[in-house]
């Protein structure tokens, strides 16, 4: 028994574990929700690149988000929280990347409302629950370390919806096939970006390879803790956690779970070994109690 | 905020906690799977299994009428389950394409291997058995059929618990005894309405020790699962899992004091357990649904290092 094994914990180099012989650096987004102002470009770019099919206009209700969340016909999503500043110092007031910080703005009394926006995305993980339990190998690694859905051979079992720690992928209705985003598999093929991040005029999404993602994403964590702003932490960028590290990772200004994110999601694969163990026991008690019900049922028999 | 806030109703084993979300809204996704086609999976696949199991000791034992009775139940019930599968699926092609790669991280690709493997042997155990014809090639099968079937009634544990819906995973050590004991359960039922009277010993301790072991565990499984064990009390989950006790444990008991004399007993007993079982695969199903479709029982475990 080795210490690594394949279903858990740190991964360094998933495309090669994953059979590509020779793999591109591995690829990913680093999504900075202190920069992203809600525009909804990379929701109508993704969309329009992938040629995702409409959601209806439904009217949701929750803030300025009426698309709710992601699904199969939503690959990148834009949360809008709504939040009472909590104290005086609660409004982060937040620079650029580059440049001078943005013009001081009046300070806020406790009770005053303030807007966080974030982009949300599969996560690409370094260990996919999707890709582990699908029966069929529909989804797979690609050689840039992203995971994605072959629609021509997805059967429609739906296992990778609730398989899926983040709750991004899902069946379309009427079909049963399951979709999510690809990282645009077919642009990073031909050598260009994401088309959401393409799109983003603020650099909140950037896309890249992910170790020069990872010291980018460290240095603007550090650039706002001096600014004060104390709550900023990255999400899903640690190798060691449940899931092997994300693709697809965050800067976040408050809890994961008030944008809608799992706060510490486990690649269930994980304990895989144990539930076999545990059913073969279970198998063999199985067999093992009808045996003894036989032997007792004999025994009274003899008895009567 | 999230719906089940102003439940009303029993006190709680764990205070309820605040947390926050994103506007109440679920987490992870619930599998859009149909109850009645997985569940009803679930149930149809232990019936067989471990009427297979039944059956080969009937026939060792020299119960040929229990045997020969289980073997064409255990055939129906895979030939259901294959059903239920397939019209989850959509199409009848889509369950080869299950077969498509031998995929060990995927219950769902084992399951389908080990139900390409079980349903022939379960078939030829029942038609051998039936027509008398090929008794050697039916007592191959009757054996395959048994040593295949407790596999076939634990692995869908798995199937349930290797996902992130934390009333399934939460139980992923206790949810294969579980299903065992409940398939135990439903297969000595089964035997006590198809098979003669003198020949139900071993179904009624069979269903004494299966009842016995389904209260046990369910017990430790909600110890396990803390905050989210209200998800196996409350609402349609916890209706289906209190009637599930009720009547496995009437079903065993009345099989156990009348059954072996009364043949009307028996056959309330049988079909008690039977109900009993069909009523624990459904509520550990809904069970997972409500634990998938609140954010509390996603995020506070989580929060909680569990
Ligand atoms: S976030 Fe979900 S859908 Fe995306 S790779 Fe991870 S497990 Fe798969
Ligand atoms: S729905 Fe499709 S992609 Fe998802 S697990 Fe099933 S076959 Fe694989
Ligand atoms: S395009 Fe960029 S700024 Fe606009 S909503 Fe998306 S992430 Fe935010």
């Amino acid at each position: 028994m080795t210490d690594r094994h394949l279903l858990s914990g740190p991964e360094p180099d998933p495309a090669r574990d994953a059979g590509h012989p020779d793999p591109p650096e591995r690829v990913g987004f680093f999504t900075d929700t202190s920069v992203c102002i809600g525009c909804k470009a990379c929701e109508v770019a993704c969309k329009e690149w992938n040629a995702i099919p409409e959601d209806g206009m439904p009217l949701s209700g929750m803030s300025y988000d009426n698309t709710q969340g992601l699904g199969a016909s939503t690959w990148r999503h834009v949360a809008f929280i709504e939040q009472k500043v909590p104290a005086p110092e609660g409004r982060t007031e937040l620079s650029l990347i580059e440049g001078a910080p943005a013009a001081p703005e009046p300070p806020q009394a406790p009770g005053d409302m303030r807007w966080l926006m974030s982009s949300d995305v599969c996560k690409h993980c370094t260990h996919a629950a999707c890709l582990d339990v699908c029966p069929t190998g529909s989804l797979f690694r690609t050689e840039f370390g992203t995971v994605v859905v072959q629609e021509d051979i997805c059967n429609g079992c739906g296992y990778c919806v609730p398989a899926c720690p983040y709750g991004v992928i899902e069946q379309r209705p009427h079909d049963g096939r399951a979709f999510k985003c690809t990282m645009c598999y077919d642009r990073l093929g031909a050598g260009q970006e994401p088309a959401c991040a393409k799109a983003c005029p603020t650099q909140s999404i950037q896309f890249g390879p992910l170790d020069e993602l990872r010291e980018r994403a460290t240095l603007r964590v550090d650039q706002l803790h001096e600014q004060g702003v104390e709550r900023a932490h990255l999400y899903g960028h640690d190798p060691q956690d449940g899931v092997g590290g994300d693709g697809a990772f965050f800067l976040l200004l408050d809890q994961p779970e008030v944008y809608g994110l799992p706060p510490d999601p486990v690649v269930t694969t994980r304990d895989l070994p144990a539930m076999w163990r545990h059913a073969g026991t279970a198998a063999l008690s199985l067999a093992g109690s009808i045996a003894l019900a036989f032997a007792l049922a004999g025994r009274t028999k003899e008895a009567r | 905020m999230s719906r089940t806030r102003q439940r009303r109703g029993e006190q709680l084993m764990v205070p309820r906690a605040e947390f926050e979300s994103y506007y109440g809204r679920p987490i992870i996704h619930a599998p859009s799977w149909a109850a009645r086609d997985i569940a009803g999976y679930f149930f149809l696949g232990g019936l067989a299994g471990a009427g297979s199991v039944l059956a080969a000791g009937a026939q060792l034992t020299g119960r040929p009428r229990t045997a020969t009775a289980m073997k064409v139940s255990s055939l129906a019930a895979v030939s259901l389950s294959a059903a239920a599968l397939i019209h989850d699926l959509g199409r009848p092609g889509r369950f080869a394409n299950m077969l498509r790669v031998f995929k060990p991280t995927s219950p769902m690709s084992m399951g389908s291997w080990l139900l390409s493997a079980y349903g022939p042997a379960a078939g030829a155990a029942a038609l051998s058995a039936v027509t008398g014809r090929m008794p050697r090639a039916g007592a191959t099968a009757t054996v395959g059929a048994a040593l295949l079937g407790p596999a076939l009634a634990s692995y869908t544990a798995v199937l349930a618990a290797d996902t992130a819906v934390p009333a399934w995973h939460g139980a992923h050590r206790e949810l294969p005894y579980l299903f065992t004991a409940s398939a135990t359960a439903a297969a000595s039922g089964m035997a006590l309405i198809v098979a003669p009277t003198r020949e139900s010993g071993p179904a009624r301790c069979a269903a004494v020790l299966a009842a016995a072991a389904e209260s046990v565990v369910t017990e430790a499984a909600e110890r396990r699962l803390g905050l989210v064990a209200e998800t196996w009390r409350e609402g349609r989950a916890g209706t289906l899992m209190r009637t599930a006790r009720a009547l496995t444990l009437a079903g065993a008991a009345t099989a156990a004091l009348a059954g072996g004399r009364s043949r009307p007993a028996a056959l309330v007993g049988g079909l008690a357990l039977l109900a009993g079982s069909v009523c624990t695969r459904f509520g550990v199903f809904a069970a997972g649904i409500a634990s998938a479709e609140d954010p509390k029982y996603t995020v506070l475990p989580q929060r909680n290092g569990v």
